[in-house]
C-alpha cells in the first residue's frame, strides 16, 4: 500500500521502442494543448557519466551524436556514451551554412555523400524529430568557360555514380534564381550545375534529433565533460579522463572536428590535419527572394535564404592555423564583394551576425574515417569545410566502422593510410572550393 | 587583422599583404626515406591549438619567405625571424615565455647554433618546397 506503481507505463525493455521523451505528433500538440504546453518532456537526459561503457564517443555534434544513433539502430550497440566539451550541436553543427548536397566528382565521396542525402531525405520521420529538410534545390554557378566545362564532367560524373544532377543554361538559371545578374562585368553567369534534391536543414534540428532519438535508446549524452587525457596501454585504449572523472570504455571514436589533432596527440598519433577557421554571416530578413542555394565558387561565396528570410551567407577559409571560432574581416569583405556583383540586390541589406567554426583540412580535401595506431581507438574527421551535408552518412559509416573494428563499403577509401600509399580522393578540385 | 613585421624589409605587414605557409622548421625527407618519415614530411602536422611556428611570405612586398611564431588560440605573435634559422631563435623562444611561462620547446635546445641565423650550410633561400597543398581561399 505504500508502493506507488506507475499507472500506465511499463519500464521500457532496452527503450526498443518507448520514447522517454514522448513520441512528437500533431496528436501530441492537441494534447499538450490542453495542458498549457507545461507537459512536454526533456528532449534528451542529462545523467551523470558511469564509470564504464562499451564505447564512449568524444564529441556531441551532429557526426558524434549521428554515430551513436546508427551503433544503436544498425548495430544493436546502446551502451554509449556521447562526451562533449561545450555544449550539444555547439561546434561546426551549429555554425555551417546548412547545405546539402551529393554532387561529387570522386566514386567514394559520391557513394557517401549521397548516402547521406538519402538519409536525410527520411531523416525527419526516421528520427520522429523535424529536422526541416528543404530540398529546394541547389545551383553550382559557372562563371568562367573552364569551370563551365569542369562542371559538366562533373555532370557525367554524377551521372554515372547514379547522382540525379543536370547542366542548366544561363537563361534557366536566370528563371530559377531571379535576383541573379547573369550579366556581371567581370563573371557572368554562363551557367551552372543543377541538383535538385539538394538543399538545407535546420543544422540545430539534426543535432537535437539524433540527441533526442540517442537518449531514447537509453544512451548518456554528457555535456560540459572535456577530455582532458587519454589513457593507453599496450596500444590500446583503457579511459578517458575527464573534467568529469575518469570514463572506461571498450572502445573510443574520437569525432571532434578542428580538434582531432588535440585528441589524437593524447592519444599518442597525429593525423594529416590541419585547423583553420571558416566563417558566415547572415542579413537582416527579407521578404522571400531566393528558393534555392546558390554556390559561386569562382568569387568564392555561397548563398541561400533562412525560412526566417535572413540571407546565409558562407565564405572562405582563413590561410593559417587557427583556432578562434572568428574569422577574419579581409574575408567577410571578400565575399561579400564578389556576391554583390552577381547579386546586386544584396548591396542594400545590413548584416546581423558574423561568426567563425573551426574546419579540419586534409590534404585532399577529403574525410578520414579510420582506425588508428591505437587498436580500439576510430578516427571520423578531415569534413573540412563541408561537413554538415554529411552527418547521416558519416555516423552510418562510422558506426559501421567502430562496431565491426573494420570499415565497410562506404567508409573503405577513406582510411588514413590513403596518405601513405598515395590513393588520395582529391576532392579539392572538384568540391574543395565552397560547400 | 594579424600584423607580421617582415624580418628582411622590416615591413609591418597586414595579413592581405602575406601568404600563409604552414608548418615551418619541416625536416625534408625525400626519396630514398621511409614510407613513414615521407608520409609524416608531406601530410602530418602538429597543428597545436597554442604556440605555432609557421611560415609566411612577404607576397606583396619584399617576396621572401619568413617564419614566425604565433598562438593559434589567441592570434598574439611573439616575434618573426629569417627562414634561414634550422630552430627558432632564442629571442623568440624568450618571448613566448615571457607570455606562457609554462611552455617548453620541443627541440634540442643545448647547441645554440646559427641563433642570428644568416648562413646555415645548405640552407638556401629556397630551404625546402611548399610542403602544404594550395589552401581553399587562395584558389
Amino acid at each position: 500500500m505504500s508502493v506507488m506503481t506507475p499507472a500506465s507505463d511499463a519500464t521500457p525493455q532496452h527503450g526498443a521502442t518507448a520514447r522517454r521523451s514522448g513520441r512528437y505528433s500533431v496528436f501530441a500538440i492537441v494534447r499538450q494543448a490542453m495542458g498549457l504546453h507545461a507537459g512536454w518532456g526533456r528532449a534528451w537526459a542529462s545523467p551523470e557519466p558511469r564509470r564504464r561503457y562499451q564505447v564512449v564517443v568524444v564529441g556531441a555534434g551532429g557526426h558524434g551524436l549521428a554515430t551513436a544513433y546508427y551503433l544503436g539502430k544498425n548495430h544493436g550497440i546502446t551502451d554509449v556514451a556521447v562526451i562533449e566539451k561545450g555544449w550539444l550541436g555547439g561546434g561546426n553543427t551549429g555554425r555551417n551554412t546548412t547545405i546539402i548536397r551529393s554532387n561529387y566528382l570522386q566514386d567514394p565521396s559520391a557513394a557517401i555523400y549521397d548516402k547521406s542525402l538519402k538519409l536525410y531525405e527520411t531523416l525527419s520521420q526516421d528520427l520522429n524529430y523535424n529536422v526541416m529538410f528543404s530540398p529546394r534545390g541547389l545551383i553550382m554557378l559557372a562563371q568562367t568557360e573552364h569551370e563551365m566545362r569542369g562542371y559538366r564532367r562533373t555532370v557525367h560524373a554524377n551521372h554515372l555514380q547514379g547522382v540525379a544532377t543536370r547542366w542548366i543554361d544561363a537563361p534557366e538559371l536566370k528563371r530559377l534564381v531571379p535576383i541573379i545578374n547573369i550579366a556581371g562585368p567581370r563573371y557572368p553567369v554562363l551557367g551552372g550545375l543543377y541538383q535538385e534534391r539538394g538543399g538545407t536543414a535546420r543544422h540545430d534540428a539534426v543535432a537535437w534529433g539524433y540527441a533526442r532519438a540517442c537518449s531514447d535508446m537509453g544512451m548518456h549524452i554528457i555535456q560540459n565533460c572535456e577530455v582532458t587525457g587519454i589513457d593507453t596501454a599496450g596500444g590500446r585504449v583503457r579511459a578517458v579522463e575527464t573534467g568529469r572523472g575518469r570514463i572506461e570504455c571498450d572502445k573510443l571514436a574520437i569525432v571532434v572536428a578542428g580538434h582531432s589533432s588535440a585528441l589524437a596527440g593524447m592519444a599518442g598519433f597525429r593525423l594529416p590535419i590541419e585547423s583553420v577557421a571558416l566563417q558566415a554571416l547572415v542579413s537582416e530578413p527579407i521578404k522571400p527572394c531566393l528558393d534555392v542555394v546558390v554556390m559561386a565558387n569562382t568569387v568564392h561565396g555561397y548563398l541561400s535564404q533562412s525560412d526566417k528570410g535572413e540571407m546565409v551567407i558562407g565564405g572562405g577559409t582563413d590561410g593559417f592555423n587557427n583556432y578562434t571560432q572568428r574569422g577574419s574581416w579581409q574575408h567577410v569583405e571578400e565575399t561579400v564583394r564578389a556576391l554583390i556583383e552577381t547579386f546586386p540586390m544584396l548591396s542594400r541589406l545590413k548584416m546581423l551576425r558574423q561568426w567563425g567554426g573551426i574546419v579540419d583540412m586534409t590534404g585532399d580535401r577529403s574525410p578520414i574515417l579510420s582506425a588508428t595506431p591505437v587498436g580500439n581507438i576510430f578516427v571520423n574527421c578531415g569534413w573540412g569545410t563541408g561537413g554538415f551535408k554529411a552527418i547521416p552518412g558519416s555516423g552510418w559509416a562510422m558506426a559501421e566502422l567502430v562496431a565491426r573494428g573494420t570499415p565497410g563499403p562506404l567508409a573503405a577509401a577513406f582510411g588514413m593510410d590513403r596518405f601513405a600509399e598515395g590513393r588520395f580522393i582529391d576532392e579539392s578540385v572538384a568540391a574543395g572550393v565552397a560547400h | 587583422m594579424l600584423t607580421l613585421t617582415c624580418p628582411y624589409c622590416g615591413v609591418a605587414a597586414e595579413e592581405t599583404e602575406l601568404h600563409p605557409g604552414g608548418e615551418s622548421h619541416l625536416k625534408r625527407f625525400g626519396p630514398g626515406s621511409s614510407d613513414t618519415d615521407f608520409e609524416a614530411y608531406l601530410f602530418a602536422r602538429k597543428n597545436p591549438k597554442g604556440v605555432h611556428f609557421e611560415r609566411w611570405r612577404h607576397l606583396y612586398g619584399c617576396g621572401k619567405w619568413f617564419l614566425a611564431a604565433r598562438d593559434t588560440a589567441t592570434l598574439q605573435v611573439f616575434g618573426t625571424y629569417r627562414a634561414q634559422t634550422p630552430t627558432p631563435p632564442a629571442e623568440i623562444v624568450a618571448a613566448i615565455q615571457a607570455a606562457r611561462p609554462h611552455w617548453q620547446p620541443d627541440w634540442d635546445t643545448s647547441p645554440p647554433r646559427n641563433a642570428e641565423g644568416d648562413s646555415a650550410p645548405g640552407l638556401g633561400d629556397d630551404p625546402a618546397p611548399n610542403p602544404t597543398p594550395a589552401r581553399d581561399s587562395f584558389a
